[in-house]
């Protein structure tokens, strides 16, 4: 669509930037402040320029955290992605059966986040749970509150739990693109099932999968609740992810200055995943119309 | 003809399986708490039955009948229902603006407004406690409306400009020949056109706010305080009552599978921020 130019287009726009102003960029500015300054309580501040952001860069909590978040993310996605394309290949195309399967698999989308902790914690336990007492019957050693591969392990299928319905609807968007016509062509062609998918559907999909990749990425990059709940970031540190580090140094020590520069990396490691996130979408957009 | 059928057959049946085990999947640890919830706390904790041999209500009853349970609750939907309506609002015209014309930064402000979707919240849960213990709006249903905004603002904006683009322009021109003041058409004319739009931004921004915890946790102390946050302080105070938990996380379920079959066809577009 061509648009006009219209400068008084900021009329409308201005009540969304002075909401969001409101909202985003006057906290931010006191993270800014706290970031470059140290206090000794009685609300006196000083001065302390980049030392905060140099402790935070060189500190090896910040470093184990991060490698986890990084190792968390890449999981989730290697698991969710092949998964999530797999099952929207299976959904039915049409009727009944396929409004039972949106409904059903749109379920965990819509469960608040401390409420699918509280599934999983519940979940996993050894003496009321389904999977922890089935796990202990057959007499699989399955602990999550004290071995870390256990935890790791509910993390991970909590995750792939909650969000994979959300990569196979997107996938499943992008088949439902496909005209009959390409179809019908490979089956002239005498095309194999793998050809039909690697040649056909793959380049259809890639559009809806660069954005579940994205989405994915970012959402799990920022994960809090749900690990939170099962686990609370243990056992020692091993499921403890850049927010939930930063909140137990904000909230719960009040480390105002290290807290500050440490939110102001994470915010610009997010910042580029945006700028590459939004790069892509605008691409295509181009592409689509 | 006959090889053909059995092919055709056997290839729905594997959908059919997979499709089970993944639903079968999906849905397992939504029936283990829906179990617990209708199980009295003695048969959770002594007996392990995959159905509730002693079928009972009470926990729900608990939660109806308890103002430190069902308050929750109400403030829940009040923070999130005004949350809704404020993005909405502020929403529709700026979706306009961005869908019909160019001005100048629109793809700066854009792609800013996309920041602020993609921003952890962990980042501002301190700032924003701060900001609003000091300007009175701590523990109110109106700070945590504002607070969620920082999400559900942009989010408004994307997907209606989605929906909005969809909208041939000519139909805009048209009406401004007809003599449509730009008020009378945006709520008469343009506003019915993209009613399912508005709809499905509703519901993502009802379920967006509801599903959150961080932010809604850190701002409120008793006025205000979210189910969400109830749930975790009553369950560490009064030693594990399984029952009464899995009630609450149930109830917390139920308005989201309300609606979701009107917007069964819209989750993926609604999360994928209106681009699909």
């Amino acid at each position: 669509m061509n648009k006009t130019w219209n400068n008084k287009a900021w009329w409308m726009v201005l009540p969304v930037v002075l909401l969001v102003a409101f909202s985003a960029v006057i906290p931010l500015m006191t993270v800014v402040n706290y970031s470059v300054q140290d206090t000794f309580g009685n609300n006196q501040f000083f001065w302390a320029g980049l030392q905060w952001f140099e402790e935070i860069v060189n500190s090896e909590r910040f470093h184990d955290a991060l490698a986890r978040q990084f190792l968390f993310s890449g999981l989730i996605l290697l698991i969710e992605i092949p998964l999530g394309i797999f099952i929207a290949m299976n959904m039915p195309t049409r009727g009944w059966a396929l409004s039972v399967c949106l409904v059903l698999m749109s379920l965990p989308l819509l469960i608040p986040w401390n409420v699918v902790g509280t599934i999983w914690q519940i979940f996993g336990r050894v003496d009321i749970g389904l999977l922890g007492a089935t796990a202990a019957k057959l007499g699989i050693d399955y602990n999550y509150t004290r071995d870390i591969g256990d935890a790791w392990f509910t993390v991970v299928i909590m995750d792939v739990w909650h969000w994979t319905s959300l990569v196979a609807l997107l996938c499943y968007a992008g088949l439902q693109s496909i005209p009959q016509a390409y179809y019908q062509a490979a089956r002239i062609d005498g095309a194999s099932k793998w050809a039909i998918f690697r040649y056909i559907q793959l380049p259809k999909m890639r559009g809806v999968l660069l954005i579940a990749v994205l989405l994915r990425f970012m959402d799990s990059f920022m994960i809090y609740t749900e690990p939170f709940v099962v686990t609370g970031g243990g056992p020692g540190n091993a499921t403890t992810f850049l927010s939930i580090d930063l909140v137990k140094m904000a909230i719960g020590q009040f480390d105002l200055g290290p807290a500050a520069a440490f939110s102001l990396v994470y915010f610009l490691i997010i910042l580029l995943l945006s700028w590459i996130f939004y790069t892509v979408m605008t691409n295509l957009d181009k592409q689509g119309r | 003809m006959s090889t053909k059928q059995t092919t055709k057959s056997s290839r729905i049946t594997r959908q059919g399986v997979v499709m089970t085990l993944y639903l079968i999947f999906l849905l397992l640890p939504i029936y283990w708490l829906l179990n617990m919830s209708l199980k009295t706390n003695e048969e959770i904790l002594s007996t392990f039955s995959l159905w509730p041999h002693d079928l009972t209500f009470q926990n729900y009853m608990t939660i109806f009948t308890d103002p430190s349970w069902y308050s929750g609750y109400i403030n829940s939907i009040t923070y999130v229902l005004i949350n809704t309506v404020i993005s909405i609002t502020v929403a529709l015209p700026a979706a306009y603006a961005f869908s019909r014309y160019r001005f100048l930064g629109d793809k700066h402000l854009f792609f800013w407004l996309l920041t602020n979707r993609m921003a952890p919240p962990a980042v501002f849960a301190l700032p924003f406690f701060q900001l609003y213990s000091s300007v009175g709006l701590f523990d109110t249903h109106i700070g945590v409306a504002l607070a969620h905004c920082l999400f559900n603002v942009p989010l408004a904006v994307w997907i209606l400009e989605g929906f909005m683009s969809g909208v041939p322009k000519e139909i805009d021109e048209t009406a401004y020949i007809d003599g449509y003041s730009f008020g009378r058409f945006f709520t008469r004319i343009f506003m019915p056109l993209i009613a399912s739009g508005i709809g499905v931004t509703a519901f993502f921004c009802f379920m967006f706010s509801w599903v959150e915890l961080l932010l809604a946790r850190t701002l409120t102390s008793v006025a205000a305080k979210p189910i969400a946050a109830t749930m975790t302080r009553t369950v560490s105070a009064s030693g594990m009552d399984w029952g009464v938990l899995a009630a609450a996380g149930i109830l917390t379920i139920i308005p989201g599978a309300l609606v979701i079959w009107f917007v069964r066809n819209y989750i993926a577009k609604g999360f994928a921020l209106g681009r699909v």
